[in-house]
């Protein structure tokens, strides 16, 4: 075989078109004579809706339809729960045009479709609706406190889900322990923001019957199924698309978003294309949103440090629906004791409907909140016992020879006990120590304390299940003309290159340039078997289902190229686009086995005439194709994970703080991190990264501020604060590569890893650099220089 | 986010743009629309006419003559900050330029938009204030000159009417021999001021600062004066106790509420760091402190 | 269910419009359009010209970056009736007619400075524009991340970007 592509840093394949401005993302798709959505949505947080009157819009020129609640028809219901649970004993969903009441400012309550979107905006501005205004509480904490204004007026409590996990027995355990240590932290509501905001576009063809919708979703797959549902179609007729996408961060994993019905429901109606192009404020007020958890987390240790149980209790903001149910709280939960032994685990939260954006989840889902109430409890612990915090760390992780490690009773994402399965969490840890040079810092240190400078060490180590199931495909086919090799799967790329990565894993087995190998995702009528891209799983359940069809696809261009070259197909090799006969010079192009596994009657190109110079691609007696064979060069697979496999890291920063300015600055930061196996160097990396930044984010810029009424008082990109070039400090990233036991290739998820830690690693360097001034602990993120001010001392 | 519907005049003199003000209720000036446009595009401004000021050669152009440096209406923010002239009269402006936005904003936003536009938390409002620097407003009733003092009155509100169009700003040279600095904290880069101050100073031959001035923007509800800063330094050595009452003595000009960005606690600290080293800065570009 | 459907649909809507003529990438261009187009919406959907993207339309995120008479500009903060007169280029002039990419394109294939794309166009527009009108290039960490500080990015976190100019620098024979 020619070098290996796996583990290599191929540049991008998808790259030159997106530089040249030829992607195609959709809005750019070109629909004739389209048509296009406004909405009108809440301006209150809660209310009653007396009546809508859409008389003058209707009459504005340019106005094609006016929708509201009473002209959806079928589609004047709840929207589907995505991933019920027993434990969501509230469970709410809102409807695609509000009916009667609003339960969030952003809500929409109308739909406009007209000749193009400025007039649509006009007319949504000419409906009125009469709202009956509804008492509110905003702050999660408020809202879960007895005698609160409900947002549902059936759900108790507000309380959407109510969920007790236990693993081990930590009563037991309790009772042992020799200190216990308490801590109270909470992350603050932030937005994937991705450049491109959502976008649905639908045309009905009534020739065919055919229903398109491109949408820039992360599970084209589960849409069409949802939609075909919805709408009462046959599934055949339903086709969705997802072109191009700007980021999606997960974000664009829920459906559906109101739109996503509403614009196909629209085009079916109306006979003409239609698109909706959510704007920047919109997405801000009607696109998901997630992080506000309050966890209250108690560690119970031996004086040495080792910790016998942990008990945390959380709340969990989940806004006024609760539609993908307690994916972020479930993560959390089940990542609560992160890379630490700690065998006794019981862990509760309640989901807590507050009258805000939907919360469904964000890049991390949950783990950046659990990551940060475990690191800075383990923090606090090693201080209260006199140990340092490398050390506490070290007497705790899990050691290498404990894999695979369970935690029964704490079921994930995928319904499965938590099993890590590998790692080297203790060398992880050595190594962020060696690359810092701690002794050479605390000189640092002191040092810059002579001249009034405040520098700190923040540390934190994470843990993240990825890869999870129920599966993914791959399909892979050689085509007879070019030779080149065409792969589908059923997921879809927002930027994370699976177009190269996947390229890769299939030019291994075949013998070709990456480059040759061309990957269709994102459609349905390509492929259709699959679910969607979430939760750190493509590289694992896509990248492991399309080597599994490569691996097919190649013992049959092997077999059949043997019987070409008549030689055995021990003494075939594939590589530079053939097969060869080893040892000499013969070969034969894969583009020429193509078609001579594909018996034809007509030699109507150089291939076919060419295939017939060798000898038959198939060596028996009786019909071309034999009884249970099939043509061409062709091979589809799934790959199932048992459970999710378990990536991890430590990251590590040298942080100043300028207590007149209140300023942090962050001087040095350092990425130890391990996703097994990596496909492509460069492109890990470059997720890791902008994961770090999404992390930095959260940790001292992007908060979602309501009023105490409910209105979003930053929906937009002045006054919510996503970090610019000038504010990203350099990174250091060195890999570790344990290999998965999980999956063939050996790899691990990496595409949530960089924003794990970045609260807990941040608020643990300010802490550390203002100690020696009394500022106290930073349990919030993300810390503000006001905070930072509160926090000093007065002179 | 897009704007409603407007009528849209391109006029190519003066006299016509005010007769067009002057005639229309409703109607707005458009110079670099940098500010203006994303307010009509969230639908916050909903002008009835929109008056372009790009075909008018007159309000084109910088001109350094007098002791001022004078900007015409069109004039962008990108020349007045490459605008060499204009910087050896005074570097002060060229600095406090890195602050404003971006390049790209400042390539097509202009110095005198910005002025009007009067966001208290900008920076050529504050550069306006600090140096004493005016305005020139034109309506059908001829030209009025407006100083800085009375032209910014409250956030997003001058005192030009609804019939004048500012046609110029002009600054003030720098004295010779003073110092300047200019400091702001933000978020972000390029963002809106939390708080920043401006600083002009001059020392007299005994070493004592003979002029002091401050200004600051992000603190209250327009670019200030710190007067109670200013008269605490003047006459004095600028050491460091000296600095730390002025900047004591400035924390009164923070009016601001608290609001996401910073609380007024913070912004008072702030504002009180932000003087410190703004003087201290000045006063050793001053010609009369030894480096 | 009845839908509330007009009887006939029109194709335009009926908002004051203007004549503007312009050169666009090297050739003129003359349309009547709706006073109030953005700049942004007239090369993206009255030309064609979908490379420019459309991120916030506050002036804030960069996506829409174009050239305006040689320098960058924010075509969402832009009418297309102040753009008449005046020579716009987009990311689509930047490569070379038969695909050549640019010495600042094709630094961000060789440092991996996008995944999505969707912020990319923006991107090259400001280094190209900033290329062209700086000299000599600073090419300090502090001013490449000034030069970049216009323009969000979501995917990357910035430092491959960073990278990018600097190669781009390089190629261009300008480091």
């Amino acid at each position: 075989m020619s070098t290996r592509s796996f583990g290599t840093r191929v540049r991008r394949i998808a790259d030159p078109a997106l530089l040249r401005g030829e992607g195609a993302f959709v809005d750019d798709i070109p629909l004739d004579n389209c048509l296009h959505v406004a909405f009108v949505r809440s301006p209150f947080a809660r209310a009653e809706i007396r009546s809508i009157d859409t008389v003058a819009a209707r009459a504005r020129h340019g106005v094609v339809a006016v929708y509201t609640a009473d002209d959806l028809g079928i589609l004047d219901i709840d929207l589907p729960l995505l991933i019920p649970h027993p434990s969501i004993t509230g469970g709410r969903t809102q409807r695609p045009l509000a009916r009667d009441g609003v339960f969030y400012v952003g809500q929409t309550v109308a739909m406009v479709v007209a000749v193009d979107r400025y007039v649509a905006e006009d007319a949504a501005g000419l409906i009125d609706v009469d709202y009956e205004p509804l008492p509110v509480a905003v702050e999660i904490e408020d809202a879960a406190a007895p005698g609160a204004p409900l947002v549902h007026p059936d759900v108790a409590g507000n309380v959407a889900a109510h969920f007790v996990q236990v693993s081990g027995d930590p009563d037991a355990a309790v009772a042992k322990a020799e200190h216990v240590t308490r801590v109270r932290v909470r992350v603050d509501r932030s937005t994937a923001a991705s450049m491109e905001t959502r976008a649905v576009a639908a045309r009905f063809d009534r020739a065919s019957g055919e229903l398109t919708v491109w949408d820039g979703t992360q599970a084209p797959i589960s849409v069409r199924g949802g939609l075909a549902s919805l709408l009462r179609l046959d599934e055949d007729k339903v086709r969705v698309i997802a072109p191009n996408v700007g980021g999606g961060f997960g974000q664009k994993v829920l459906f559906f978003y109101p739109d996503e019905v509403l614009v196909p429901f629209a085009a079916m109606q109306i006979g003409r294309p239609v698109k909706y192009i959510e704007d920047r404020r919109e997405n801000f007020i009607g696109s998901s949103q997630e992080r506000t958890q309050i966890h209250e987390i108690e560690l119970h240790a031996t004086k040495d440090g080792e910790v016998l149980a942990l008990r945390d209790s959380f709340l969990h903001d989940t806004g006024a629906f609760i539609p993908y149910g307690i994916a972020v709280a479930q993560v959390a939960s089940t990542s609560i004791a992160g890379p630490y032994r700690i065998p006794n685990i019981w862990v509760e939260f309640k989901a807590i409907y507050t009258p805000t954006v939907p919360v469904t989840p964000y890049r991390g889902c949950g783990r950046p909140q659990a990551c940060f109430a475990i690191e800075r409890a383990m923090d606090q612990l090693a201080d209260e016992l006199g140990l340092d915090r490398f050390e506490i760390r070290r007497r705790n992780l899990i050691r290498d020879h404990e894999f695979p490690y369970l935690r029964e009773g704490l079921l994930f994402a995928d319904g499965l006990a938590v099993k890590l399965d590998s790692g080297q969490y203790g060398k992880a840890l050595e190594m962020v120590a060696e690359e810092l040079d701690l002794a050479g810092f605390a000189a640092e240190k002191e040092a810059a304390r002579a001249q009034g400078r405040h520098l700190g060490l923040g540390l934190a180590f994470y843990v993240e299940g990825t890869g999870l199931g129920p599966y993914e495909g791959g399909h892979a086919r050689v085509h007879p003309i070019t030779g080149k090799v065409y792969v589908n799967t059923g997921l879809t790329s927002q930027g994370q290159g699976h177009e190269t990565v996947f390229a890769q894993i299939v030019a291994d087995q075949m013998g070709v340039k990456p480059e040759d190998v061309i990957l269709v995702e994102g459609d349905t009528k390509a492929f259709d078997w699959g679910v969607a891209t979430f939760a750190s799983r493509a590289a694992v359940v896509s990248g492991n289902a399309i080597h599994k069809s490569a691996v097919m696809l190649r013992a049959k261009t092997i077999e059949a190229a043997a019987n070409m070259l008549e030689v055995s197909p021990d003494d075939v090799e594939l590589r530079d686009g053939g097969a060869w006969a080893r040892n000499s010079n013969r070969f034969v192009p894969l583009a020429a086995i193509a078609t001579a596994t594909n018996p034809l009657r007509y030699a109507f190109n150089e291939a076919a005439q060419a295939a017939t110079q060798f000898a038959p691609a198939s060596k028996h007696d009786g019909p071309a194709l034999a009884e249970g064979q099939h043509p061409g060069l062709e091979a589809t697979d799934y790959y199932s994970p048992p459970h999710a496999t378990w990536a991890y890291g430590v990251h590590a920063a040298i942080v100043e703080v300028d207590p007149d300015l209140c300023k942090v600055s962050i001087r040095r930061y350092v990425c130890i991190h391990d996703c097994g196996k990596m496909i492509n160097p460069t492109i890990v990396e470059g997720q890791v990264m902008g994961g770090i930044a999404q992390g930095l984010g959260g940790a001292l810029y992007e908060r979602i501020e309501y009023d105490v009424d409910g209105n979003p008082t930053n929906a937009n990109f002045v006054d919510f604060l996503v970090p610019y070039a000038t504010e990203m400090p350099n990174v250091e990233i060195l890999h570790l590569e344990t290999p998965s036991p999980l999956n063939p290739l050996g790899v691990k998820g990496v595409g949530e890893a960089g924003c794990i830690a970045v609260g807990a690693v941040v608020a643990s360097g300010v802490e550390d650099a203002l100690r020696p001034l009394g500022a106290g602990r930073f349990h919030q993120v993300p810390i503000t220089p006001s905070m930072i001010h509160e926090a000093l001392p007065r002179r | 986010m897009k704007p409603s519907v407007f009528d849209y005049a391109s006029p190519t003199t003066l006299d016509e743009a005010v007769a067009l003000l002057a005639g229309h209720d409703g109607a707005m000036i458009l110079a670099g629309g940098q500010s203006l446009l994303p307010s009509m595009n969230f639908r916050l401004a909903a002008p009835s006419l929109l008056i372009d000021l790009k075909r008018i050669d007159a309000l084109r152009g910088i001109v350094v003559a007098d002791g001022e440096i004078r900007v015409r209406a069109m004039a962008r923010h990108r020349e007045l900050e490459l605008d060499a002239a204009a910087h050896r009269a005074n570097p002060l402006i060229r600095a406090v330029m890195a602050h404003v936005a971006h390049v790209p904003i400042r390539n097509r936003g202009t110095v005198v938009g910005s002025l009007c536009h009067a966001d208290a938390a900008a920076e050529m409002p504050l550069v306006l204030t600090l140096l004493d620097g005016t305005v020139v407003a034109r309506s059908a009733a001829g030209e009025r000159v407006i100083p800085a003092a009375d032209f910014f009155l409250f956030h997003m509100t001058t005192s030009r009417t609804a019939e004048e169009i500012v046609v110029e700003a002009r600054f003030p040279a720098l004295a010779a021999g003073a110092g300047w600095a200019f400091n702001e904290f933000t978020r972000r880069h390029g963002d809106y001021a939390i708080a920043a101050v401006g600083a002009v100073v001059r020392l007299g031959p005994d070493g004592r600062a003979s002029e002091v001035r401050l200004a600051a923007c992000g603190v209250s509800s327009r670019p200030v004066r710190l007067a109670a800063a200013e008269a605490a330094l003047v006459g004095t050595s600028l050491d460091a106790a000296e600095l730390e009452a002025a900047g004591q003595a400035a924390e009164g000009a923070v009016t601001a509420a608290d609001d996401m960005h910073a609380t007024a606690a913070y912004r008072r600290h702030l504002l009180a760091t932000l003087v410190k080293r703004t003087v201290a800065e000045a006063a050793a570009r001053s010609s009369g402190r030894a480096h | 269910m009845s839908p509330r459907i007009k009887q006939s649909i029109p194709l335009t809507s009926d908002d004051p419009t203007a004549r503007v003529a312009l050169t666009v990438n090297g050739e003129r261009v003359e349309r009547t359009v709706s006073v109030r187009m953005l700049l942004s919406d007239f090369l993206r959907h009255e030309l064609g010209l979908t490379g420019t993207h459309v991120g916030c339309e506050h002036g804030v995120c960069g996506c829409c970056t174009v050239q305006i008479d040689g320098s960058a500009a924010r075509s969402c903060l832009t009418l297309a009736v102040q753009a008449d007169g005046t020579s716009v280029k987009t990311i689509e002039s930047v490569a070379q007619p038969d695909g050549t990419l640019h010495p600042v394109q094709q630094a961000f294939q060789d440092c991996h400075g996008l995944q999505c794309g969707f912020c990319t166009p923006g991107m090259v527009m400001n280094i190209v524009s900033r290329f062209e009108e700086e000299t000599p290039l600073d090419l300090s960490d502090e001013a490449i991340r000034e030069m970049l500080s216009g323009n969000l990015c979501r995917c990357t976190g910035y430092l491959n970007i960073i990278a990018a100019v600097r190669r781009a620098a390089e190629l261009a024979g300008r480091a």
